[in-house]
């Protein structure tokens, strides 16, 4: 996403990422981030908490806004939990960060289109 | 530019990425992992050149934002991402409920995203701060991708200009745009 950002910005549009995943896009660097300390597919909250997703959004686009200097990364304080447990096994792309045994967990890549319900894929090819 | 370099490094590099307290380095932890698996290293995309700068001219409650997200949402009855460096767009109308977007993706835990598809494509929420007048707007069409794309070339070669490109068709001022990665 961080080069997203980079492309549109050089388009003339002004950019915010709202990122969970600091070292990655610390070395993408774009304009402006916003760190959250939640895991990878929880970027923009918890799942049916609506108020600290909205509290979640108005932190990142306070602070994000505010930003002066191109390629700052601020931390919103926005947690997953204060127990940072979660953090020892999360890992990018192989699922909950288990290698051992199980070696690659992500799904297999493949090229035809991945749709979450086969009602869904109903209503797209009616 | 030497200002801004001195600034982003205490922001940013002051940290101990080892401790638990602080963000995961998925970057070490991927390397080890792929290391682990027998597997070429992967290649981060790396920008250390300083990235373009437009200042932003309106405080929040009179910006119009454009909502992007890469976690593979689409709408029911919009053909679903493919999981292989899929370099497609689609286009979600951000006046309607979220409850019809769904999330396909090859590399995070889809199930938490499914059941509520605002913690990774916010629309239901930034609707609602629109409505409070925290912002003012949001674009007609919110634009959503599958950010899974092993392909740094395929990623600026086709991705990234059929978005400029939906973004231009939009024909609309856009004052910030919120990008949502997985």
């Amino acid at each position: 996403m961080g080069l997203v950002a980079r492309a549109l910005e050089e388009t003339g549009i002004s950019t915010l990422v709202l990122t969970a995943a600091h070292s990655i896009t610390k070395a993408a660097n774009p304009p402006r981030a916003t760190y959250v300390d939640m895991p990878l597919g929880y970027t923009a909250g918890k799942p049916h908490d609506q108020e600290f997703q909205k509290q979640l959004l108005r932190s990142a686009l306070t602070l994000g806004t505010s930003i002066e200097s191109p390629g700052t990364i601020v931390d919103t304080g926005i947690k997953w939990s204060e127990d940072p447990s979660w953090k020892d096994k999360a890992s990018s792309g192989l699922n909950n960060g288990v290698v051992s045994a199980e070696g690659d967990t992500r799904s297999e890549r493949v090229d035809v289109p991945q749709y979450q319900s086969e009602e869904d894929r109903q209503a797209a090819e009616n | 530019m030497q200002v801004v370099f001195t600034i982003y490094l205490r922001t940013c590099d002051d940290r101990d990425m080892n401790s638990s307290i602080e963000p995961v380095d998925y970057i070490a932890r991927t390397r080890e992992q792929y290391s682990a698996l027998g597997y070429q290293p992967y290649e981060w995309a790396e920008r250390p050149d300083p990235p373009a700068w437009v200042p932003l001219t309106k405080p929040l409650e009179e910006s119009r934002i454009l909502l992007l997200g890469s976690g593979g949402a689409y709408k029911r009855g919009q053909v679903a991402f493919h999981w292989k460096d899929d370099t497609g767009i689609r286009l979600i109308p951000s006046d309607q409920p979220a409850t019809d977007v769904r999330v396909t993706h090859f590399a995070y835990d889809l199930e938490p995203a499914r059941s509520d598809p605002n913690i990774v494509f916010p629309l239901d929420r930034l609707n609602e701060l629109v409505q409070e007048g925290f912002i003012k707007s949001l674009t007609p069409q919110s634009l959503a991708f599958m950010g899974g794309i092993y392909s740094v070339r395929r990623t600026e070669e086709e991705l990234i200009p059929a978005l400029i490109k939906e973004i231009e068709a939009m024909e609309i001022e856009i004052d910030l745009a919120l990008l949502v990665p997985v």
